[in-house]
């Protein structure tokens, strides 16, 4: 029995050292779970770093030294660090995350409540940065190969860099000037119909979108340079086979690779595109409680936004492995 | 002057250049003076006029308090600049020690450096500000730190990606041998090489810490009243949106002006300390036409033969706004079936020819001929004729295999489906038909279990079976001519052979015409019936192998040529001759024909391995 599973081990010991593919993973995955644990340390550890003292925020400034020392009591504070620590965990794996200072309700409520408007945002956001970046880049790449078309690149540039400039809370505020000020168009605020989509998801998607499609187009530039594109010239193809087929897979790996960090980026960007459209999401919550001290709040919805990055991260990374197994493979 | 300096002073008198400069006059104008000029002014509150549009008096209207928008907006640039340019330059000043150490302190504790850098890099700077900020409070001072903070890790990053490579290289590593202290090398040696990408990335930095300032401050999380800058302004303006508009947009248009003058800079830095490229010259020269001064061939198009070509020239745009010529008129014929050489040493358009002939040249280059017939119909293109009228025929009839097979082949798509991709494109075979033609080829060219190799990618092939299989996807029409352009020259020496076996069957077996470039005349000899001489752009020998063999070349290039290969008679004791680099054997130049060889540079060689009697010697 003892020598079976020495030898089963042994096989897997042997199979993870000769299978890239299992080593990357198991790397990949590691790393996430290191990450994972250090965003988790520190959102615990930001709390205890603060100036002042969480259970007089919790009670109220007025509030009499026994009521706070009652508070410091309830929320375990009094405990040595390393037992709140591990209440801490014990929470994030039970959904206990403590009660909100100031709405008295459930962390993990507020949570649960208000993620999906962020997501949705988020999600939408990044789907169309995507959809309009890569085949724009691809037809600038495409048309000013060479240096053909100077006056093409110039005004591609100049716009795109100027496009990339504007952060998401302006392109936010000129948008409502715009389309909510000048004609009424589209809802200002709130969530409500598909039209009020429109103008959040657009302010957080131009910027990204213009950074997108100026690294696809410098990308396609150097694929359009490599010799396999020689050889597909010479097999004489239609343009759209050419760039579709010959050109658009070798440009995935550099352009994801990219997105990821564009992505996590975008994540953020939601922050302050919800404060402006009152989006009822986590981005116009996190504010709220960090102006109002609400710690086990903050605590929850920064570890929120850190997994988020780090999942998109962790799943950019597989669709690169599975889209171009060698390069991603001789990187580790 | 330096190059550095000289490039510099270059770059920023170009337009682009000086609009970087007057706009960063402007940012620090503002930044010194506007508080002093126009602070009192921007405090003071006109009752009377709360929330004003555009008068006279007040150019942008006035806010909720009766304050001069563009007055305030000045006034902020201060604040609004210096914040910014504080924390942009202690996050870069944290990410340069960051992204060193790993260097400096080397063995696992470095790694743990990278590992920790490249986690950091993980999470958005905005959400790291943020969570910074929950720390250190809500004020101007906090989010300033928080935001250097938040720049570390990338910046970091860089660094360290950019001191790496450096520290891999000779000098350095000479200097570790040599016992030099790693902290010394790092910044003696690796510092000054990075200096200038992170000196481009620092200005790019500096504009994203400004927006990322403004953000915070929007948000509520930076700057508090009574202080202002252009983040804390918008998020008043924003409030106040539908009654005066102005006092978000203008604040909001001096972070965008701000921000671009940042990146302007980025820009300009980056042209200014890495190397210039050419563009605007060849923009310049586009509408000026080559002219060629090579006597026209001639001779008639040769009809029967498969390739036929009168006066080929290719120009390529040169540094003085000049058009340089590659290929200076070059007329030649291939027969059907025949198998033709090229030689030349590099740069003297032998492969520049090739591609010109098969129409793959693009510009900026420019190619012009006389005429050139292609397996009985014209390659020229009348003007307004699109190239890819010639595309049908080009692809059944003419098949390339290139120089390295490493690069040929597509790595993201399977040997087998670009083996298969000419059948598919101009033979009107359904995929599976397309398929099955595709594993026959593979199959011809002797790739083993082409069945299952057909779906792997290229990486999974060796060097010799890529060229086969560059050579099979040529296969799949029925080519009346291939163009090799050195198709063994970066394969070893077994392969090479094997290859040049391949090509050689290829010809017996369907009567197709080679035309193979190289530089090896050994390999040339060995599978050419005729070898044409390149010699700087032109066509200087038309010979025979046979008559080449014999010594009958005229060229006294093409004789130096043969004296540097060496044969089995080749007496061992002296020196292997070869020809000096500074050898000019065009027409009217002093060394043309006269002989030129000059023994090789070292000597110590030919001692070691010369004489094989006293080699024998010292063996036993």
């Amino acid at each position: 029995m003892a020598s079976t599973t020495t030898t089963v081990l042994a096989l897997a010991a042997q199979q993870r050292r000769s299978n890239p593919w299992v080593r990357y993973l198991a790397r990949r995955a590691l790393y996430f779970l290191v990450s994972l644990f250090l965003l988790v340390t520190l959102a615990f550890l930001l709390v205890q770093l603060i100036p002042g003292d969480p259970a007089r925020a919790s009670a109220g400034e007025m509030a009499p030294p026994e009521v706070v020392e009652a508070r410091r009591a309830e929320l375990g504070l009094d405990q040595p660090l390393i037992v709140q620590y591990l209440r801490f965990w014990v929470g994030l794996f039970t959904g206990d995350l403590g009660d909100s200072f100031t709405s008295r309700t459930p962390v993990i409520d507020v949570i649960l409540t208000r993620a999906p408007a962020t997501l949705e945002l988020a999600l939408l956001s990044v789907t169309i940065v995507l959809v309009i970046a890569i085949p724009v880049g691809l037809a600038f790449g495409a048309l000013t190969r060479g240096q053909r078309r100077p006056g093409t690149e110039a005004g591609f540039t100049t716009v795109s860099a100027i496009l990339a400039v504007i952060p998401e809370f302006l392109a936010g505020i000129v948008l409502v000037y715009l389309f909510a000020v000048n004609v009424q168009w589209l809802p200002v605020a709130g969530r409500s119909d598909v039209s009020s989509y429109v103008l959040p998801v657009v302010a957080l998607a131009i910027g990204p979108t213009a950074a997108l499609t100026r690294i696809v187009r410098a990308e396609t530039l150097t694929v359009l340079e490599q010799d396999y594109v020689r050889t597909a010239r010479a097999k004489r193809m239609t343009p759209a086979r050419l760039y579709g087929r010959h050109v658009l897979p070798n440009l995935l790996t550099s352009t994801l690779t990219i997105s990821g960090l564009l992505l996590g980026g975008m994540i953020a960007g939601t922050v302050l595109v919800e404060n402006i459209f009152a989006w009822p999401g986590l981005g116009s919550t996190i504010v709220r409680s960090i102006q109002g001290k609400d710690y086990p709040l903050v605590q929850a919805i920064i570890i929120f936004y850190g997994a988020a990055v780090l999942l998109i991260n962790l799943v950019v990374d597989i669709l690169l492995i599975l889209l171009d197994p060698r390069t991603a493979l001789d990187k580790s | 002057m330096t190059r550095t300096t000289h490039r510099l002073l270059t770059v920023f008198s170009s337009p682009i250049g000086i609009l970087a400069v007057v706009a960063c006059l402007a940012l620090l104008f503002l930044a010194v003076f506007a508080p002093i000029i126009w602070g009192a002014a921007a405090a003071a509150t006109d009752t009377d006029q709360l929330s004003r549009g555009p008068s006279a008096e007040h150019v942008f209207g006035t806010d909720g308090s009766g304050r001069d928008i563009l007055l305030r907006t000045l006034v902020a640039t201060r604040l609004s600049v210096v914040m910014a340019l504080t924390a942009t330059v202690a996050g870069v000043v944290g990410g340069v020690l960051v992204g060193l150490l790993p260097l400096i302190v080397g063995g696992r504790i470095g790694r743990w450096i990278v590992a920790a850098i490249n986690i950091g890099v993980a999470f958005p700077s905005l959400l790291l500000a943020i969570a910074f900020s929950v720390i250190l409070g809500q004020s101007g001072t906090a989010a300033t730190l928080a935001i250097a903070i938040a720049m570390v890790p990338s910046y970091g990053r860089l660094t360290h990606n950019l001191a790496a490579s450096v520290w891999g290289r000779d000098f350095v590593s000479a200097a570790r041998v040599l016992g030099v202290p790693e902290w010394r090398s790092v910044f003696r040696h690796v510092l000054p090489n990075v200096r200038d990408p992170l000196l481009v990335n620092a200005a790019i930095t500096a504009g994203n810490a400004l927006l990322a300032f403004a953000g915070l401050s929007f948000l509520g999380l930076g700057i508090q009243v009574p202080e202002y800058d252009w983040g804390r302004m918008l998020n008043e303006g924003m409030t106040r949106i539908f009654v005066t508009p102005a006092a978000a947009l203008v604040p909001g248009a001096a972070i965008i002006l701000a921000g671009l003058t940042f990146v302007l800079l980025g820009e300009v830095l980056g042209q200014a300390l890495t190397p210039a490229s050419r563009g605007r010259i060849t923009r310049r020269l586009r509408r000026l036409r080559p002219t060629s001064a090579a006597p026209a061939d001639a001779r008639p198009v040769d009809d029967d033969a498969v390739l036929s070509v009168r006066d080929l020239r290719v120009s390529a745009p040169g540094a003085d706004e000049q058009w340089l010529p590659l290929v200076k008129g070059v007329s030649f014929d291939v027969g059907r079936g025949e198998i033709v050489g090229v030689v030349g040493e590099s740069g003297s358009g032998k492969s520049v020819t090739l591609m010109a002939v098969a129409g793959l040249l693009d510009a900026p280059l420019h190619v012009e001929a006389d005429a050139a017939h292609f397996d009985g119909a014209p390659l020229t293109l009348g003007t307004g004729a699109r190239a890819s009228s010639l595309d049908h025929r080009l692809g059944q009839r003419l098949a390339m295999i290139f120089q390295d097979p490493m690069s040929s082949l597509n790595p993201a798509l399977t040997v087998g489906s670009q083996v298969a991709e000419p059948g598919l494109l101009h033979l009107g075979m359904s995929r599976a038909q397309a398929r099955t033609a595709a594993i026959e080829r593979l199959e011809a060219v002797r790739i083993p279990d082409a069945e299952r190799r057909y779906s792997q990618y290229p990486h999974e092939y060796s060097g010799g079976m890529r060229q086969r299989a560059m050579i099979a996807a040529g296969l799949m029409g029925s080519p009346a001519l291939i163009l090799a352009d050195e198709p063994t020259t970066a394969l070893d020496v077994t392969v090479q052979a094997e290859i040049l076996a391949q090509l050689r069957r290829v010809n017996e077996e369907h009567g197709t015409a080679i035309v193979l470039v190289s530089h090896d005349i050994a390999v040339i000899t060995s599978l050419c019936t005729r070898v044409l001489v390149m010699y700087r752009g032109r066509l200087v020998e038309d010979v025979s192998t046979a008559d080449l063999r014999e010594g009958r070349a005229t060229h006294p290039y093409t004789r130096a040529l043969l004296a540097t290969v060496p044969t089995m008679t080749t007496p061992r004791d002296q020196p292997m001759a070869s020809i000096p680099d500074d050898a000019d054997f065009s027409e009217g130049s002093p060394t043309a024909g006269v002989e030129v060889l000059r023994a090789a540079d070292d000597p110590g060689l030919v001692e070691a391995f010369g004489d094989p009697d006293r080699v024998a010697e010292e063996i036993s």
